[in-house]
C-alpha cells in the first residue's frame, strides 16, 4: 500500500515535471514574437519584477555583506590573515551567496506577486476572456512576465553582489580596520573571470527557474481563493528547493 | 448562396467532468439573428455548454457546428479566427483589471486591427455610448459597480462587431435598475446589430422578456424547448417546477444522501 502511494506520488511528480518542461518550451517558442511585437509589455515586467525588487535586494545585500565581513574578519584574524577578508567575502558573494539569496528573495518578492497576479486573472476569468477575444494569454500574460523575471534576476544578482561587497567593505575596512588596499587588491588578484562566470551562469539559471515556477503556478492554479493562495506558497517552496538543488548541481559540474 | 437558418448546431454532445457526466446526447440549434435562451437549474452545465460551443473545452463525443463548420478539427489559428466572430459577456465581466474602461474596450481592436488611435478612440466611445458609459471611459474596473462592469464588458464584447454574442448569466447579482438596463441592451443590441445572441440564465422571467426561443436543460439533456409562451404552457413537470420556481419536484430539494434515520440514529428506517 505504502509502496503504491510512493509510486503514484512519483508518477505525479514526473507528470508535473514533464508538463512544466513542455510549458517552458511553449514559453520559449513564443519568446521571439513577444520580444518583437510586445517589447513594451516585457519592459514593464522588468520594471515590475526587477526595479520594484531593488530596495529589498539592496537592504538584504548590505546586511549579508556586513555579516560576511564580520565572520570573515573574526575567523581570519585568528590566523593573522584578516587582509584576506576581501577574498573570502568576494568569493562567497560572487559564486554562491549572491545568486542564491537573490533568487530566494526574488521568489518571495516578485515570484509570489507574479503567481498571485496570474492566478487572480485566471480566477476572475480574465485569461478566458482573452482566449475568447482570440488573444493568446500565453503570449500576452505568461511570456512577458516570464521574460521580465528572467531578465531581472541576473541584474538583481549583480546589484546584490555589488552592495554585498560594499557591506563587507564597510564592516571589515571601516569598522574593523582592515587595510582598504589589501581588501580590494587581494580579491582582485585571486578572483578569475571563471569565478564571475559561475555567478553569472547561476543567476541566469535561477532566474529562469524562479520565473518559470511563478508563471507556471499562477497559470495552472485552481481558480479559487484557496487555489491562488496555494499557488503563491508553492511558488516560494518549489523555487527555494529547485534553486538549492540546481546550485549544488551547477557547482559540482563547474568544479 | 442562401445562408443556413441554423448558425450553431450542437449534435449528440457528450461531456463529463471526471466521473460526473454533464451532458448526455445533447442536441440543440441556435438560429441566426434570434435571441436564444439556455436555461436550467444551477449546476446543469450551462456555462460548460458555452465553453463547448466556443471550444474552450473539448467534448467527449458529438460535434459543434458553427456556421456550417465543425469546430473540433480547427487549429489554433483557425479557432482564433472563428472566435473573432464571437463576443462573450462573462458572468463577472472579466474586465482586465490593469487597464482603464477605455483601454478594456479598445483591447480587442488594438489586438486585431491596425486602426490609427484616432479611429480606435472613435469606435470605443461609440461602443461605450451604446451602453451608456461614455462618461466612465477613464475609470478603472475597480471603480465600477457590478452593473457598470457588466455594461463595460458588453461594450468590449461588441467592440469587434461580432456575429454571435454570448451572455453568461447576465442578470445575476444585479439590482432591478441595472437588470432592466441589461435586458434593454440585450434586446436593442440584437435588433440594431442584427446579430445572433445566446443568453444563458436561470432567471426565467427576465429571459422570457428577451428570448425568441428557449431551451431548458436538465439532467444533461434538453428537457424542453420552445418560445416563452410554449414553455409556460408545458405539461412537463420539470419545466413547470423550473418556470414556477417550486422548491421540490423532479429536481429534488435534497441532494442524494443516505437514509436520514440511518445516518442520524445508526438504524434502518421503518
Amino acid at each position: 500500500m505504502l509502496f503504491r502511494e510512493i509510486f503514484v506520488t512519483f508518477l505525479n511528480f514526473l507528470r508535473t515535471f514533464g508538463a512544466m518542461w513542455l510549458f517552458f518550451l511553449r514559453l520559449l517558442g513564443h519568446t521571439p514574437s513577444v520580444l518583437w511585437k510586445r517589447f513594451a509589455l516585457v519592459g514593464y515586467q522588468v520594471y515590475n519584477a526587477g526595479a520594484l525588487s531593488i530596495v529589498i535586494i539592496m537592504v538584504s545585500a548590505l546586511f549579508v555583506g556586513g555579516v560576511l565581513g564580520l565572520q570573515a574578519y573574526s575567523n581570519l584574524e585568528r590566523f593573522n590573515a584578516e587582509d584576506t577578508t576581501g577574498i573570502f567575502a568576494g568569493f562567497a558573494l560572487i559564486k554562491e551567496i549572491g545568486p542564491v539569496i537573490t533568487a530566494l528573495l526574488f521568489a518571495g518578492r516578485a515570484g509570489t506577486a507574479l503567481a498571485s497576479e496570474i492566478g487572480l486573472m485566471k480566477a476572475t476569468d480574465q485569461l478566458s476572456a482573452m482566449e475568447m477575444m482570440a488573444v493568446n494569454p500565453l503570449r500576452y500574460v505568461a511570456v512577458p512576465r516570464f521574460l521580465g523575471g528572467a531578465i531581472s534576476m541576473p541584474l538583481l544578482t549583480a546589484v546584490f553582489t555589488t552592495i554585498g561587497l560594499l557591506g563587507a567593505h564597510l564592516v571589515a575596512v571601516e569598522l574593523m580596520g582592515v587595510d582598504v588596499g589589501a581588501y580590494w587588491q587581494q580579491l582582485q588578484s585571486v578572483l578569475d573571470p571563471e569565478d564571475v562566470h559561475e555567478g553569472i551562469i547561476k543567476s541566469v539559471v535561477f532566474g529562469l527557474i524562479a520565473s518559470l515556477v511563478a508563471v507556471w503556478e499562477g497559470y495552472n492554479c485552481v481558480p479559487t481563493a484557496e487555489g491562488v493562495g496555494r499557488a503563491t506558497t508553492r511558488t516560494v517552496v518549489i523555487t527555494a528547493i529547485a534553486v538549492l538543488v540546481f546550485d549544488f548541481m551547477i557547482t559540482a559540474l563547474i568544479l | 448562396m442562401k445562408l443556413s437558418e441554423n448558425l450553431i448546431e450542437v449534435r449528440d454532445l457528450d461531456f463529463s467532468r471526471g466521473n460526473r457526466p454533464i451532458f448526455k446526447n445533447l442536441n440543440l440549434t441556435i438560429q441566426r439573428g434570434k435571441v436564444t435562451a439556455v436555461m436550467g437549474p444551477s449546476g446543469t452545465g450551462k456555462t460548460t455548454l458555452l465553453q463547448l460551443i466556443t471550444r474552450q473545452l473539448d467534448p467527449d463525443a458529438g460535434t459543434v457546428i458553427v456556421d456550417g463548420v465543425d469546430i473540433a478539427p480547427l487549429n489554433q489559428y483557425e479557432l482564433y479566427r472563428l472566435r473573432q466572430r464571437f463576443g462573450v459577456l462573462f458572468q463577472n465581466g472579466a474586465l482586465l483589471t490593469d487597464m482603464s474602461v477605455f483601454e478594456n474596450v479598445a483591447f480587442p481592436i488594438r489586438e486585431h486591427t491596425k486602426l490609427p488611435d484616432r479611429l480606435i478612440r472613435h469606435v470605443v466611445l461609440t461602443k461605450l455610448h451604446a451602453v451608456g458609459l461614455r462618461g466612465a471611459a477613464d475609470l478603472m474596473p475597480s471603480q465600477l459597480s457590478g452593473g457598470m462592469a457588466r455594461r463595460v464588458a458588453l461594450a468590449r464584447a461588441i467592440a469587434m462587431d461580432p456575429d454571435i454574442l454570448i451572455y453568461d448569466e447576465p442578470f445575476v447579482g444585479l439590482d432591478p435598475i441595472s437588470m432592466g438596463v441589461i435586458v434593454k441592451l440585450v434586446d436593442e443590441i440584437n435588433a440594431a446589430l442584427g446579430i445572433t445572441s445566446i443568453v444563458v440564465s436561470h432567471d426565467v422571467h427576465d429571459v422570457a422578456a428577451v428570448a425568441d426561443y428557449s431551451y431548458v436543460i436538465a439532467d444533461g439533456r434538453v428537457a424542453a424547448s420552445g418560445t416563452p409562451e410554449e414553455l409556460s404552457n408545458t405539461s412537463s413537470e420539470l419545466v413547470r417546477q423550473f418556470m414556477l420556481g417550486l422548491p421540490d419536484g423532479p429536481v429534488g430539494f435534497h441532494y442524494d444522501a443516505p437514509d436520514y434515520d440511518e445516518q442520524l440514529l445508526g438504524r434502518r428506517g421503518d
